[in-house]
């Protein structure tokens, strides 16, 4: 299972990675960051891209950033950066809780954050991360700058808002509030796996009931976004086990469901259910 | 077929001039350009593990990356664990404990436990248990592997 | 269990001891041999039909691609194995697919390269035209009337029947009690060893003579099979089985891709490799255990299993697998069915039945995984239509004296069927399980435990496959032992391991019978220009047939020493003594090393008198009956009832393989056959789409259990001396994977018992599990 024969460009700086895109890309020419999704499409020749832009060699792209605001995070920012949190804020905390999940730790030495955004696979941790975070994605090409709103950026499976020519050079992710809580959970078949079903929730007490109640779903839809539903019935009501398994039911039943071969409509929302419902409880810990 | 590259794969020490096509991976350039065949293919899409080798002090699976990304790194095999005559402490373990039957996965387990007890020498039992599951094994069932792995972490934490 | 120093003797004898294996240094130093490592100046890859039914028309290339279709193979022959009972219609399957294609991914051309990558581009290229046909998947769709017919000279699809019915076993089923129902469904399996299947094979231009190295578990019989199908001379052929990477017996039956290796080999007068690629080997290997079986049993009125009905019908896909023949599986099930049961009423319909799908072959165990499963799913069930406990209903009907003769007429040796289970019972505390049991369930949490109790036919010889009409018939095997001149052994078998110690455990049985110690031993297989035609290594034979023929050789080897040093010592043979290196006078210290006694053998032959002949070589052959080792499997699992998760929580094992040669290499086969066993139940499906293509072809989609998915396995032994074993042993090769589905299953039925589901499907996805609860209405 070898990939189909390619050129391979390596850029040290991000115009020249820019400028090589622009010519490119529609040339079929793709991004290669960490390659830990990539290549193995390329071993099944399910993609055959004749030119890859290898950007693991571009300055400047490997920075974690807070600014008290935003967490932002560059191209080839790695999952395993997150191993440990990067930043004194519950942002942190979640990042390091959800790194976790990712894969396998070799996997981790190498797939980027942003590439797992840029690649879109619905089942991604980090895509569910930035979809329930409301992060903002810094796309650049030789044309400049543009920001794109998580809720704009993932269009479907494996389809986002970049352009061919553009490279996702920077997540943001905007900081928790101190006493934030959060809570996440996926369900696979074995460790490792791709998430069948995950959820993210996060959330304030203000005098002991929920407020900004953030709830999102990764691995269940074409892509990950947050539920209003869940949202709503968590919003000025106690923790409690009641609430959670409500506002589970209310993700379960919102949701447009992937089937496949082996998992039905109606397994896949039992799948949520229970994820919304584990998420919300371990929030409370 | 595409151009080929000369680049030079630094592996347990030593330099390897080879020429190889960009779409060469890592893991048939160690194999077939540099003659090292300690680091196996068991699936080729970064699933199985039988291919971990450490780079630049990572362990990761050398069928997801390409040859040519790799010039210049420091690249370590199963091949460069030993001593001399010298075993490294994850491969007595292996013979010790019986962590080993038909051998084929074993070089990628023994680079993924070298790889990870060197970056975290005090991991606790749980997360290694997790890290253990990058690999698969089909003959073992995992009972030995673990118990070798969690051996040699003690001696390497000792030493 | 850890080895101790293997090198230094200490007059304590080597069998019984967990020594660290011979074969480790080199694999653990990346030194292993495997076959991918070897350069070729060719390589070969295969362009397999992308449908699974249909008639092959043109097939065209760019200009300048090497390829080969079936009809540049002129003379070539295919591959028909044979079975001269049960109304086998023999089938045949053309080396590379000539008119029509019967599975998705079997071989139509190969393409030749210069290096793997580039023949991949270009099999890429290769256009073909197809005509196709609808395919039939399913085993009983393709036993529908008006169903595909995959070959003529099978028609309903059926290949192959097998029929037994005990004499007055209507009498006794009318006077049954309670009869209790189960309809079993066991997936498709693919083996899965971590090494692909491969061949590297090299044709000397001088001689014409080809060496093919290449993954297998019988080098004998692939140079038998491929040079006949080829019309070579045998002598010309040369295989090897260098380290191997896992075969589970996969790596077992003929592959269709080694004759073309060879083919080419002798075309090209030069080395052309083959390594087939994971995709390939999960669509294109050999499959196994698709089945279903239906049984009925009929208890009296105090739980005793009086008659048992079995109908088993077993998918085995396209072609036939060579040397068993595809009969092996629905055959096995036939004769097996009974298990470790006392029940001499019988009656059993045994179909293997053709379809558009890959073909199957045996799997570590092959009918016993799915016979066990369904058997103690039955057992269980019983136990709760009589209100009895699992265990009790097996202490009823557990066989417990020795010989037993089962309905069928498979004699069992002694074994301990109700010692394993009653050990199994207390290492898990079962009183103590079940109050936690009943705790947890008030909390919402579903504990349950299974038991599975079973027995394994392991080593047997000629006799046994005699009875099963094979058109060859493996069993005995040969091994030659010599000692040098230095004092140096070398034991060459015809078996091939490929993980199972045997270069180990052979040289502890040696070193026991001559007096010298491992590390002067050294076991060589798997070249057949270099070791005593053999049947190689597969269902749990090895130590006990290679075991039993090296001891023979030992015996014959040890009489001569001691023949040596009693004319050395001037003492009587009697009062010679071999240990530790060295040959002694009991009750002095007159000793002479035996490298001496093995030197004196070479060099000073005269001083015999001609008693003996010079040198130290002498041959062992053992053909036994087969002995059966049992065992009992306890498994507990927790089922997460909202998403259908199994997690298996413990695991316990009491098992009896009879005397164990090595006890660590024993616990490493019965850990590895547990952890296929429980992806088997929990994970593991080859699936199908309507079309015939799979869907599981890779290793996300297919999924052997990673460690997190194995619990702690916690064994105990009892060691029954095999009375139809020389050695005493018994294998054992088998048993984790005979068991633990049947073990898990249960678990998960004892723990959804509330529910009043039933789960009689493996794998126990969690899917599966989930549609069962919502059929019940009880998806809450």
């Amino acid at each position: 299972m070898k990939p189909a024969p390619f050129i391979r460009h390596a850029p040290k700086t991000l115009d020249e990675a820019l400028r090589l895109l622009a010519i490119y890309a529609p040339q079929d020419g793709r991004v290669l960051a960490g390659g830990q999704s990539l290549v193995p499409i390329m071993a099944f020749r399910l993609a055959k891209p004749a030119h890859l832009v290898d950007i693991n060699d571009v300055a400047g792209l490997n920075e974690v950033m807070t600014d008290g605001k935003v967490l932002s995070i560059g191209a080839c920012v790695r999952h395993a950066a997150f191993h440990k949190p990067v930043v004194d804020n519950p942002l942190g905390k979640l990042l390091s809780e959800v790194a976790r999940h990712i894969a396998h730790y070799p996997i981790r030495m190498r797939g980027t954050f942003c590439g797992s955004l840029a690649h879109a696979d619905p089942a991604s941790e980090w895509c569910l991360v930035a979809a329930t975070l409301e992060a903002t994605m810094v796309a650049r090409n030789t044309h400049g700058e543009r920001l794109i709103a998580a809720a704009d950026f993932f269009e479907g499976i494996m389809a986002t808002a970049l352009k061919e020519d553009e490279l996702l050079v920077e997540a943001r992710l905007p900081l928790l509030a101190r006493d934030a809580k959060f809570g996440f959970n996926e369900f696979n078949r074995r460790a490792g796996d791709f998430a069948m079903a995950a959820a993210l929730a996060t959330y304030r007490l203000q005098g002991g009931k929920i407020v900004e109640a953030r709830v999102g779903i990764g691995g269940a839809e074409a892509r990950p976004r947050r539920i209003a539903e869940a949202e709503a019935v968590l919003d000025s009501q106690a923790p409690g086990d009641k609430v959670f398994r409500a506002a589970a039911e209310a993700a379960a039943s919102s949701i447009d469901p992937l089937e496949d071969y082996q998992t039905t409509a109606e397994y896949r929302r039992d799948l949520v259910r229970a994820v919304v419902r584990r998420a919300l409880e371990q929030s409370g810990k | 077929m595409t151009e080929k590259t000369a680049i030079t794969l630094t592996i347990n020490g030593r330099d390897h001039a080879i020429e190889v096509e960009p779409r060469r991976t890592l893991a048939d350039a160690i194999r077939e350009d540099c003659g090292q065949t300690g680091t196996h293919l068991g699936c080729e899409h970064g699933v199985c593990g039988a291919c971990t080798v450490i780079v630049d002090g990572e362990p990761v699976r050398s069928c997801l990356m390409f040859a040519v990304q790799a010039e210049g790194k420091k690249i370590r095999t199963v091949e460069g664990l030993a001593q001399g005559d010298k075993l490294h402490p994850m491969q007595q373990a292996f013979m010790n404990y019986h962590g080993l039957q038909c051998g084929f996965c074993t070089p990628g387990f023994l680079m993924l436990g070298v790889g990870v007890l060197e970056r975290e020498p005090d991991i606790c039992d749980e997360e290694l248990l997790d890290v253990l599951s990058s690999n698969l094994c089909r003959c073992t069932g995992y009972q030995n592997i673990i118990k070798a792995v969690r051996a040699a972490a003690k001696e390497m934490r000792g030493l | 269990m850890s080895g101790r120093d293997h090198t230094k003797g200490s007059g304590t004898t080597w069998v019984g001891r967990p020594i660290r294996r011979l074969e480790d240094p080199a694999l653990v130093s990346g030194r292993g041999r495997f076959t991918a490592d070897l350069p070729a100046t060719h390589h070969l890859r295969f362009v397999r039909s992308p449908v699974a039914a249909g008639k092959i028309g043109r097939i065209a290339a760019p200009d300048g691609t090497r390829f080969i279709t079936a009809a540049d193979l002129e003379g070539v022959k295919s591959i028909v194995p044979m079975l001269h009972k049960f109304n086998y219609r023999p089938v045949g399957q053309p080396v590379l697919a000539s008119d029509a294609v019967r599975f998705v991914g079997e071989p139509i051309a190969a393409v030749v390269a210069a290096s793997a990558a580039a023949a991949e581009d270009m099999a890429e290229r290769v256009d073909l035209e197809i005509e196709e046909a609808t395919p039939v998947i399913d085993a009983r769709a393709a036993l529908a009337v008006g169903a595909p017919q995959i070959h003529p000279e099978a028609p309903g699809n059926v290949i192959l029947e097998g029929k037994f019915k005990s004499p007055n076993f209507d009498t006794a089923w009318k006077g049954a009690s309670k009869v209790v129902k189960l309809e079993a469904r066991s997936r498709r399996q693919n083996a899965t060893p971590m090494e692909a299947r491969g061949g590297h094979a090299a044709c000397d231009a001088a001689t014409g003579r080809v060496t093919l190295i290449c993954a297998t578990q019988m080098p004998h019989l692939m140079r038998t099979a491929i040079a006949d199908v080829l019309g070579m001379p045998e002598a010309d052929l040369r295989v090897i089985a260098p380290d191997v990477g896992g075969g589970f017996g996969q790596k077992m039956s003929l592959a269709s891709e080694y004759i073309v290796l060879v083919w080419l080999a002798r075309k090209l007068k030069s080395s052309v490799a083959w390594s087939e690629d994971r995709r390939e080997n999960l669509i294109a290997s050999f499959h196994s255990r698709d089945q279903y079986v239906t049984l009925e049993g009929a208890f009296d009125k105090t739980a005793r299993l009086i008659a048992l009905k079995a109908d088993v019908v077993a998918n085995v896909g396209a072609y036939s697998c060579f040397p068993t023949t595809c009969g092996i599986e629905p055959l096995m099930a036939m004769a097996e069915m009974p298990g470790p049961y006392d029940v001499q009423h019988y009656e059993c319909q045994a179909r293997g039945v053709l379809t558009n799908t890959c073909t199957m072959a045996p799997y570590r165990g092959v009918s016993r995984p799915v016979i066990t499963f369904a058997l103690e799913r039955l057992m269980d069930k019983a136990a709760a239509a009589f209100a009895i406990d699992p265990v009790d209903i097996r202490r009823r009907n557990l066989i417990d004296k020795f010989p037993y003769t089962s309905a069928i007429g498979l004699e069992y040796d002694v074994g301990s069927y109700r010692e394993t289970l009653e050990m199994a019972v207390k290492a898990i505390d079962l009183p103590a399980f079940r109050a936690r049991q009943q705790q947890e369930r008030s909390k919402g949490r579903h504990l349950g435990i299974g038991f599975a109790t079973f027995s394994e036919r392991t080593g047997y010889g000629s006799p046994a496959f005699a009875a099963r009409g094979m058109d060859i018939t493996p069993g005995w095997e040969t091994v030659i032992l010599t000692v040098d001149p230095s004092g140096f052994v070398e034991a060459r078998i015809g078996a091939s391991p490929h993980g199972q110690g045997l270069r180990t455990t052979l040289a502890q049985i040696i070193a026991d019978e001559i007096g010298v110690t491992p590390d002067v031993i050294k076991v060589v297989h798997g070249d057949t220009d270099h070791t005593p035609y053999g049947w190689g290594t597969f269902a749990s034979r090895s130590l006990v047939i290679s075991g039993g023929a090296t001891l023979i050789a030992a015996r014959k080897v040890r009489a001569k020493l001691i023949k040596i040093a009693s004319t050395m010592l001037e003492a009587a043979e009697g009062d010679i003594i071999l240990a530790d290196g060295v040959a002694k006078i009991a009750g002095t210290d007159r000793v002479i090393p035996i490298a001496r006694l093995a030197r004196e053998a070479y060099t000073q032959t005269h001083r015999f008198k001609g008693e003996i002949e010079p040198g130290l070589i002498e041959t062992g052959t053992y053909d036994p009956p087969g002995t059966f080792s049992n065992a009992c499997h306890v498994a507990i699992v927790e089922v997460d009832a909202d998403t259908g998760r199994v997690v298996v929580e413990r695991y316990v094992v009491a098992e009896d393989a009879g005397r164990l040669i090595n006890p660590m290499i024993a616990e490493g086969q019965v850990h590895g056959g547990i952890a296929q066993g429980i992806g088997n139940a929990l994970l593991e499906e080859i699936i199908y789409d309507e079309n015939g293509s799979i869907l599981t072809a890779n290793l996300a989609d297919y999924m052997p259990p990673t460690a997190r998915e194995i619990p702690p396995i916690e064994l105990h032994h009892i060691e029954t001396p095999s009375v139809n074993s020389i050695t005493k042993a018994k294998g054992l090769g088998e048993g984790g994977t005979i068991g633990a589905p049947a073990a898990v299953l249960n678990a998960i039925n004892d723990a959804l018992a509330p529910f009043g589901a039933q789960i009689d499907e493996m794998p126990a996805t969690p899917q599966r599990i989930r549609a069962a609860l919502r059929a019940l209405g009880k998806a809450a």
